[in-house]
C-alpha cells in the first residue's frame, strides 16, 4: 500500500494533461505525474508511487530527525527513553 | 524449475557426471587438456534488447559454461527453432548476432541445424548450442572442491542483465543506462588460472541471480555459506530500478558475471586478477564450517536470515 | 540512494535498539497495518532487534492478500477474451482466483500486461485502439487516486474501449474490525505511512479516542520501523494513547488534499467482501455514476466459477492478526509459495510469504 521510493525532479513538463515530472531514481529515470503535486519544481525531492508523486518531501524534517537519531548514546540501557 | 530437476529429471538420468549439477562435463577423461562439453538453450523474450539479443547470448553463455570448468570453448554447433512466421530480417539481426560473438570470442560455429514449425508466431526463434572446450584448469573445477573457510567473490556488478531484458520486454517506461552486461567471461577465467588461483568453484551467475547460483552451491555441497548483503556490488541502475518496482538485486538474471569460490588466502589475488582483467571484483561471503546446506544473509543492518528462493521470476510490485 | 540509505544506516537502527530495550518493561502487542511494513520487517530482521516481550501482528494491508476470488476470476475471465488486454500490476499476477491465476493465463495465450502505473494502462489503449483495454485496479488509498487520475485521463482522451475493474479497498473500517473483534490482542498500532500520505492523519484521532490505543504513523525502512515502533511503546509504558506521525519527512496530517480530491472525484465509498476478512461495511471503492461507463464490470458479462470449499487455509486469522503464519499447521507443509493455500502466501508481501521467504520454512535457528 505501500511502494513509494523518494526521487529527485530533474526536469518539469506541462501537456494538455497536466504536470509532468522527470525523477531520477539513483541511476534511471522515469516519467512520474505531478498531478498530485503540482507545486513540485526541479531539484524538489519526491515519493512516487505508481507513477505519481503523492508528496514533497520535507528535507529540513528529514535532517532533523536524522540528527536526533545521531544524537542518542550508545550506552547501556539506562539512557534516556 | 529446481524442483523439477532434482524429482523428475535427476532421478530418471542421473548419475554422475550429471550429478555433479555443474555446468559442463568432461569426456572420456578430466585431466588439464581433456575436452569438456555443453549445452545450452535459450529462449529469451523480447529476442532483442538493450546491449544484446538472442545470439549474442547464445555464443556467451555455451563459452561461459565451458569457462564455469576451466575449459577454453573450440568448437560451437547452433540449433535453430523457427516459427513459420518469423520475419527473414529478424533471423538476419539475430545470426549477425551469433556470428559477431564468435568472432569476438575467437570460436567458430562449426555446425548446426534448423527446423521450421507450423503455426509459430511471428516471434518464434529458440536457439539450442552445444560447446566443446578443451580443459585448461590444472584441477577439475566442480562443487565438490567447496571447503570451509572457502571466500566467495563475485566478478562485478548484479543484475544489469535481468534489468535489461525486463524493461525491453515490458514497457516500464525507464530510462537509463538499461545495456545487459552479456559477455564472454573466459578472459577473466584464464586470468584467474594464469595467477595461479586455486579455484575451488565457479558459477555463472544467469537466471535467479547470485542467490540461485550461492544457494545450488550450498545444497550441493551440503555446507552453509553466508552472504554479505553490504558487500553485494549493485550499480546505480540496477539498484534504482530495484527500488522503484521492489526487486532484490540478489534475484536478478546476469549474463556477463560469475561467482568464485576459492581460499581466502588466495582472495587478494584472485581480485587482483580479475581487475586486471578489466573486472569489478568484490568478496561477498564465505563458506562456513559444516552444513546444513543453505544460506544465511547478514543484512544491510547486521541481522541475519535466511536467504530463499522466489517463486518465479521477479515482477513489479505496488506494496 | 538519498533518503533510502540513511534509513537502513546499520548503527542508527542499533542505537533506537537500545532505547526500546531500555524503555519497555513489561509485554506489548503491536500490529504493522501494512504488508509492505510487513515485508520489510521480516526481510530486514526487525523484530529479531525487539525485546521478546514485544510482539508484532501482521496486519491485513497487504492489497493483493484482501482482493475477493471473485475479482481475480473476472480478471482472469476478461484476460481469456480475445479482444481484451487485461493491465495488472505485478502483484496480482500469481494470487490465485478461485482457480487459477493471471499468469496461467498468461500462459494460455490471455494477453495479460505487467504494468507499473495505472497510466500506462491508458497508452496501452491508446495505442491499441481497436482492442478493450481493462485495467485491474487493486490497491489501498495510496493507489486509489493513480487509478481515478488514469480514468480521468481516459475520459479526456476520449478512450471509449478503456474500462476499469475496480477493487480498491480502504483502511479504516479493517482498523475498526479488528480492534472491535473479542480476542483483539493489539494494544499499539503503526499505521501505513504511505496511506496516511494520501489520507492524512485526522481519521485516526476518532480510532484513537474510541479504541484509546496509540497509533503511530510509521514508515517502510528500518529506521522508521524501529522508530515508529520505539514511538508506540513509548505511549504504551506511559498509558498514553494519542496519533504522532513518525513518518513527518512524507506526511501531513491533512495529507494530500488534491489526490483525494482526485479520488473523491472518480470513487464513492461502499460495502466491499474483504478476502478471508468478510464483509467490510465502507471497506471499499466504487465508480460514481459519472464514470459507470468506464467500469467492466457494467461493460462485460462474464461467468465465474462457483466459490470453492473451504480449506485448511486460515488466512481470515492471519490478515487479522490472531495467527501467526508459523503457527498454522499448514505452513511450510500442505502450505508454501509454491503450492499456496490462501492469498497471503502468495503475495510477496503477504504475512505467510514474508515469513517463508525470509525466514525459511525452519524458525528459529537464524540467532547467533
Amino acid at each position: 500500500m505501500c511502494l513509494a521510493i523518494p526521487g529527485r525532479i530533474e526536469s518539469v513538463s506541462q501537456d494538455a494533461l497536466g504536470p509532468t515530472a522527470h525523477v531520477r531514481f539513483g541511476g534511471v529515470e522515469r516519467a512520474v505525474s505531478l498531478a498530485f503535486v503540482p507545486e513540485a519544481t526541479i531539484g524538489d525531492w519526491v515519493l512516487v508511487h505508481v507513477g505519481f508523486a503523492i508528496s514533497r518531501l520535507d528535507e529540513e524534517e528529514a535532517a532533523r530527525t536524522l540528527a536526533l537519531f545521531d544524537e542518542i548514546e550508545m550506552d547501556p540501557p539506562g539512557g534516556e527513553a | 524449475m529446481h524442483q523439477l530437476l532434482e524429482q523428475v529429471v535427476f532421478p530418471i538420468l542421473g548419475g554422475p557426471p550429471l550429478a555433479d549439477r555443474h555446468d559442463g562435463a568432461p569426456v572420456a577423461s578430466d585431466v588439464p587438456g581433456s575436452l569438456v562439453l555443453t549445452t545450452d538453450s535459450f529462449v529469451v523474450r523480447p529476442l532483442f534488447f538493450p546491449g544484446g539479443d538472442i545470439g549474442t547470448l547464445s555464443v556467451c553463455g555455451t563459452i561461459n559454461d565451458l569457462a564455469m570448468c576451466g575449459a577454453s570453448a573450440e568448437a560451437l554447433t547452433l540449433s535453430m527453432i523457427l516459427g513459420e512466421g518469423l520475419e527473414i530480417a529478424v533471423l538476419e539481426r539475430v545470426l549477425h548476432g551469433v556470428r559477431s560473438a564468435a568472432d569476438r570470442a575467437g570460436v567458430s560455429i562449426v555446425t548446426g541445424d534448423t527446423k521450421v514449425v507450423d503455426g509459430g508466431a511471428s516471434g518464434d526463434l529458440f536457439l539450442n548450442t552445444a560447446g566443446l572446450g578443451r580443459r585448461v584448469a590444472p584441477r577439475a573445477i566442480r562443487p565438490g572442491n567447496i571447503r570451509p573457510g572457502d571466500v566467495v567473490l563475485v566478478s562485478g556488478d548484479l543484475g544489469r542483465h535481468g534489468i535489461a531484458v525486463l524493461s525491453a520486454r515490458e514497457s516500464l517506461g525507464l530510462e537509463g543506462e538499461l545495456d545487459s552486461d552479456v559477455a564472454n567471461l573466459w578472459p577473466q577465467v584464464a586470468a584467474l588460472l594464469d595467477a595461479g588461483v586455486d579455484v575451488h568453484c565457479l558459477r555463472d551467475l544467469t537466471r535467479g541471480g547470485l542467490a540461485a547460483a550461492v544457494t545450488e552451491l550450498a545444497e550441493a555441497r551440503g555446507l552453509e555459506f553466508e552472504l554479505l548483503e553490504e558487500r553485494v556490488p549493485v550499480n546505480d541502475v540496477v539498484r534504482g530500478v530495484c527500488e522503484l518496482l521492489g526487486f532484490d538485486p540478489l534475484n536478478i538474471a546476469c549474463e556477463g558475471r560469475f561467482l568464485l569460490v576459492t581460499t581466502a588466502e588466495d582472495a587478494e589475488r584472485a581480485i587482483a586478477a580479475l581487475e586486471a582483467s578489466g573486472g569489478a571484483p568484490a568478496l561477498v561471503g564465505r563458506v562456513r564450517d559444516s552444513g546444513p546446506g543453505r544460506v544465511r544473509l547478514v543484512t544491510g543492518i547486521g541481522t541475519t536470515r535466511l536467504l530463499d528462493l522466489p517463486a518465479g521470476d521477479p515482477l513489479p510490485r505496488i506494496c | 540512494m538519498k533518503y533510502l540509505d540513511e534509513y537502513r544506516a546499520g548503527d542508527r537502527i542499533r542505537r533506537v535498539a537500545r532505547e526500546i530495550e531500555a524503555l519497555v518493561t513489561r509485554p506489548w502487542t503491536l500490529m504493522e497495518v501494512c504488508g509492505g511494513q510487513t515485508q520489510s520487517i521480516v526481510r530486514y530482521g526487525i523484530d529479531l532487534l525487539l525485546p521478546e516481550c514485544v510482539t508484532l501482528i501482521h496486519g491485513p494491508g497487504c492489497p493483493v492478500c484482501v482482493t475477493p476470488a471473485e475479482d481475480i476470476d473476472a480478471a482472469l475471465a476478461l484476460a481469456r477474451r480475445p479482444s481484451v488486454i487485461l493491465c495488472s500490476f505485478g502483484d496480482m499476477l500469481r494470487v490465485p482466483g478461485s482457480e487459477t491465476d493471471l499468469l496461467s493465463v498468461k500462459a494460455e495465450g490471455g494477453d495479460v500486461r505487467v504494468v507499473y502505473s495505472p497510466l500506462d494502462a491508458v497508452v496501452i489503449a491508446e495505442q491499441n485502439p481497436d482492442r478493450d483495454v481493462v485495467f485491474f485496479a487493486v490497491g489501498f488509498e495510496t493507489t486509489a487516486p493513480a487509478s481515478a487520475a488514469a480514468i480521468e485521463r481516459a475520459e479526456r482522451l476520449g478512450l471509449e474501449r478503456f474500462s476499469a475493474l475496480v477493487s480498491h479497498v480502504r483502511v479504516p473500517p479493517a482498523l475498526t474490525s479488528i480492534l472491535e473483534a473479542p480476542d483483539n490482542r493489539v494494544q499499539g498500532i503503526l499505521a501505513a505511512g504511505h496511506v496516511c500520505t494520501i489520507m492524512g492523519t485526522e481519521e485516526y484521532e476518532r480510532l484513537v479516542e474510541r479504541h484509546r490505543v496509540p497509533i503511530v504513523v510509521t514508515g517502510f525502512e528500518p529506521l522508521d520501523l524501529m522508530w515508529g515502533i520505539r514511538s508506540c511503546l513509548s505511549q504504551l509504558e506511559v498509558g498514553r494513547a494519542e496519533v504522532e506521525n513518525r513518518y513527518a519527512r512524507t506526511v501531513r496530517s491533512s495529507g494530500n488534499p488534491a489526490a483525494r480530491a482526485c479520488m473523491e472525484r472518480v470513487f464513492e465509498i461502499v460495502a466491499w467482501p474483504w478476502r478471508g476478512l468478510g464483509r467490510m461495511p465502507a471497506g471499499g471503492l466504487a465508480l460514481r455514476p459519472a464514470y459507470h461507463r468506464f467500469d467492466a464490470r457494467r461493460r462485460f458479462e462474464w461467468v465465474t466459477p462457483r466459490p470453492r470449499p473451504a480449506t485448511e487455509c486460515r488466512s481470515g486469522e492471519v490478515l487479522r492478526g490472531v495467527l501467526k503464519p508459523p503457527d498454522c499447521p499448514a505452513f511450510g507443509e500442505a502450505c508454501t509459495p509454491d503450492h499456496p493455500l490462501g492469498a497471503p502466501m502468495v503475495s510477496s508481501e503477504g504475512a505467510c510469504a514474508a515469513y517463508f521467504r525470509y525466514r525459511g520454512a525452519e524458525l528459529g535457528d537464524v540467532h547467533e
